[in-house]
């Protein structure tokens, strides 16, 4: 070998070198540029303008240091906003999830038309949230909607469901669970399905019932999986606003009582339509570190959960 | 799914928005000036609900073949919010944009983000209207005309004539107007009705709409002449307040807010025997109670004649067409369009030399039974006073509205509701 060749075995081998070191960060780049252009900028953003007196319609922002954030801990629809989004999130989530893992654990079996199944569970998820919220708004209706028409038959007088804390919650918890009771069970059987069969064979022969099978098979080796979900679900519950503008007709105050006012809609109510941006990214950071501890103490708990359910 | 994370890019999407939507309204038509009479030109105008323009279009295109006219359509609230929105990111606006009189104040104040309309010679159309509606149409210094109204919202009362005849009410609009001269004879009348239980209907769709109704009769209302909010002060505003929870206190009302899709099916179902009606009201009744023609009649007011809602028409600066945007609001606001339009939509005309004109007082409608409509609004248009109007008009009703609605619902008392309402509106900037 030549020289000159050796050189150039060199000098491939060195870019070879530094393409394995670059690339990687090349590949993932993109993410990381869109995620500080849609994430993390207008995050900090959001911190700026949070400390500042920012109303939309005027060019003078005058800093008010934490004066919004002093406001806003004291502000009384704040803490009833908070509440109804953990109320709603409670609602919402505990039973979606039970559910989600029962729907898993039955299509988890040689079914027939299990592809239609499958899709048959995506289906409520793919449909647009709006066309949700006006449809299940008829059917809780308080004169004419279909389920005050069937609880009739039970002797139930009519309920209004918009009126009511209670009753509010529990028909926009409906239709959380509508959309993503489906969405959560796929991916519960996607890890189902990574549970190896013998388990469930040998826990068969020992007299196992399906039920206690489900308990102790299946819920403990998809924990990470439920540790995931859980989290997921609670920081998609944490930022529920379609559901609770469009069931209230529109009305940013999540009715006259603000009864099913959540945060994002309170946030939604500052930013934008009193135009109070510098209120409204306060309560934005707020929420922002609800989620965050929210989310920290579930993993917490689902992570200590080994017993399964 | 993430709503929090669309909230905090509200500034960077504002920015985009900017670059996204920079045509606004007119992609045709390239930057030459629009003196070529071939040149195409496509205007936008941005609406809440049906303002029966549509026929207008087609007859101007027939004069100016080279405009193209789209309509954009909105709910009530999200299209004011939006003009705020998109005055300030100067993008993504409508060429011409209709406010309502309860945001009119908030929009003439932006001198900068609207055309003079004197600099398109409409300062002549002030001859036509009545003093008050152009009024409301020029920004604070008296300097420049912003707005060219369109309607007004003359009051009356709608009734259904079925139901009263159920309760064993008079039907017959001189009486029915007779029943109740006042509020308090309204709200008695309500009592008889009530009393005669009729099945699957309540007096009043809901106390708002005759809150309002209320106020707008007052000499003053939410804000006194120098844009102050006197709710707790102005005697007027806490005596309409009582009234309308009287309504609720009574078991009058069908509890429907005011355009929720429950108030429409109401409509249609015939909950309510009674709705405050502004003129352009009718059309609304029309389009949704399709079932109960000739059911519905027109009475006068009680407590005498007001004035609720009605918009000007108003041309943001950033359209790329103001020259022919103004041209088109000229047209539309004009005297013989207005006419036409209260004829096919019932929004009632701002120009008074029409009130006295023939084929506006012998107009009818079979709807309401033949009632001589177009006689009630003018005569509830010509005794109208004028009442001012402050910037935050809508935000200040709707902590009212709430207020209203947590009495309805059975939630507060009047008074502790009463409280909530005025620290409400403490907090009104």
């Amino acid at each position: 070998m030549s020289a000159i060749s050796l050189r150039a075995l060199s000098r491939r081998r060195r870019r070879h070198v530094v393409d394995m070191k670059v690339s990687p960060y090349a590949y993932v780049a993109p993410f990381f540029l869109l995620f500080c252009a849609f994430g993390l900028f207008p995050l900090i953003y959001t911190a700026w303008v949070s400390l500042h007196e920012w109303t939309l319609l005027s060019d003078v922002h005058t800093f008010v240091g934490l004066g919004n954030f002093g406001t806003l801990l004291g502000d009384a629809y704040f803490w009833n906003a908070t509440f109804n989004t953990l109320s709603i999130g409670v609602i919402s989530t505990v039973p979606q999830l039970l559910l989600a893992i029962w729907l898993a654990h039955l299509l988890n079996r040689p079914l027939r038309m299990q592809t239609f199944f499958r899709i048959s569970l995506l289906l409520p998820n793919v449909t647009s949230v709006v066309a949700v919220v006006v449809i299940f708004s008829q059917l809780f209706g308080r004169d004419f909607g279909l389920i005050n028409w069937v609880l009739g038959w039970f002797g139930v007088g009519t309920i209004d469901w918009a009126a009511g804390t209670g009753t509010s919650h529990v028909a926009i918890s409906v239709m959380i669970m509508w959309r993503w009771t489906g969405y959560n069970a796929l991916i519960f059987l996607a890890a189902m399905q990574a549970v190896p069969r013998e388990l469930y064979e040998a826990a068969t022969i020992d007299g196992a019932s399906n039920f206690t099978q489900l308990r102790r098979i299946t819920v403990p080796m998809i924990r990470p999986t439920i540790v995931f979900v859980v989290i997921v679900s609670t920081i998609g519950a944490m930022q529920i606003l379609a559901e609770p503008l469009l069931f209230g007709g529109s009305s940013v105050t999540g009715g006259p009582d603000r009864q099913f006012q959540t945060l994002s809609l309170f946030v939604y109510e500052h930013g934008f339509t009193k135009f109070d941006f510098g209120y409204a990214s306060a309560a934005s950071w707020i929420m922002f570190l609800f989620v965050v501890l929210a989310a920290g103490v579930n993993y917490l708990l689902t992570r200590r959960m080994k017993g399964g359910l | 799914m993430t709503p929090r994370l669309r909230l905090l890019a509200v500034p960077l999407m504002l920015a985009l928005a900017v670059t996204a939507c920079g045509g606004g309204g007119g992609e045709t038509a390239g930057t030459a000036s629009s003196a070529k009479p071939a040149e195409k030109v496509k205007l936008t105008v941005g609406l809440f609900g049906d303002f029966g323009f549509k026929p207008l279009y087609e007859e101007y295109k027939k004069t100016h073949p080279n405009v193209e006219i789209v309509e954009q359509v909105t709910q009530f609230n999200d299209h004011h919010n939006n003009l705020v929105k998109r005055l300030a990111t100067n993008a993504g606006a409508a060429d011409i944009e209709a406010v309502e009189v309860g945001y009119i104040s908030t929009f003439t104040a932006l001198t900068g983000k609207f055309h003079d309309l004197k600099q398109f010679g409409l300062d002549k159309r002030q001859a036509d209207y009545l003093d008050w509606k152009w009024q409301q149409g020029i920004s604070k210094d008296g300097q420049q005309v912003l707005g060219l109204g369109t309607d007004v919202g003359g009051l009356a009362m709608c009734y259904r004539k079925d139901l009263f005849k159920k309760a064993g009410l008079a039907t017959d609009r001189a009486e029915v107007a007779g029943l109740w001269p006042t509020w308090e004879s309204y709200i008695e009348t309500g009592k008889r009705f009530a009393a005669a239980n009729v099945a699957g209907a309540k007096f009043v769709d809901s106390p708002g709409e005759i809150f309002r109704a209320m106020v707008n009769q007052a000499p003053v209302g939410l804000y006194d002449t120098s844009d102050k909010i006197i709710v707790d002060s102005n005697p007027d505003v806490k005596k309409a307040w009582d009234l309308s929870n009287q309504i609720s206190q009574n078991n009058l009302s069908a509890k429907l807010a005011a355009f929720s899709p429950p108030w429409n099916t109401g409509f249609a179902k015939g909950s309510f025997a009674t709705i405050i009606c502004p003129a352009w009201m009718t059309g609304y009744i029309q389009e949704q109670a399709t079932n109960a023609s000739g059911k519905w009649d027109i009475a006068a007011v009680p407590g005498g004649s007001g004035n609720s809602g009605g918009s000007h028409l108003m041309l943001p600066k950033q359209g790329k067409h103001a020259k022919e945007a103004a041209e088109l609001i000229d047209f539309l606001t004009s005297k013989e369009n207005q006419a036409r339009v209260f004829k096919e939509e019932g929004t009632f005309p701002s120009i008074p030399a029409l009130y006295d004109d023939p084929s506006i007082q012998t107009f009818t409608k079979p709807f309401f039974g033949d009632a001589p409509i177009g006689k009630i609004y003018s005569d509830a248009a010509k005794a109208l006073k004028p009442q001012h109007l402050g910037p935050k008009e809508a935000d200040v009703r709707t902590a009212i509205g709430n207020g209203l609605g947590r009495v309805e619902q059975g939630k507060q008392s009047p008074d502790e509701a009463w409280a909530q309402v005025l620290q409400d509106v403490a907090k009104i900037k």
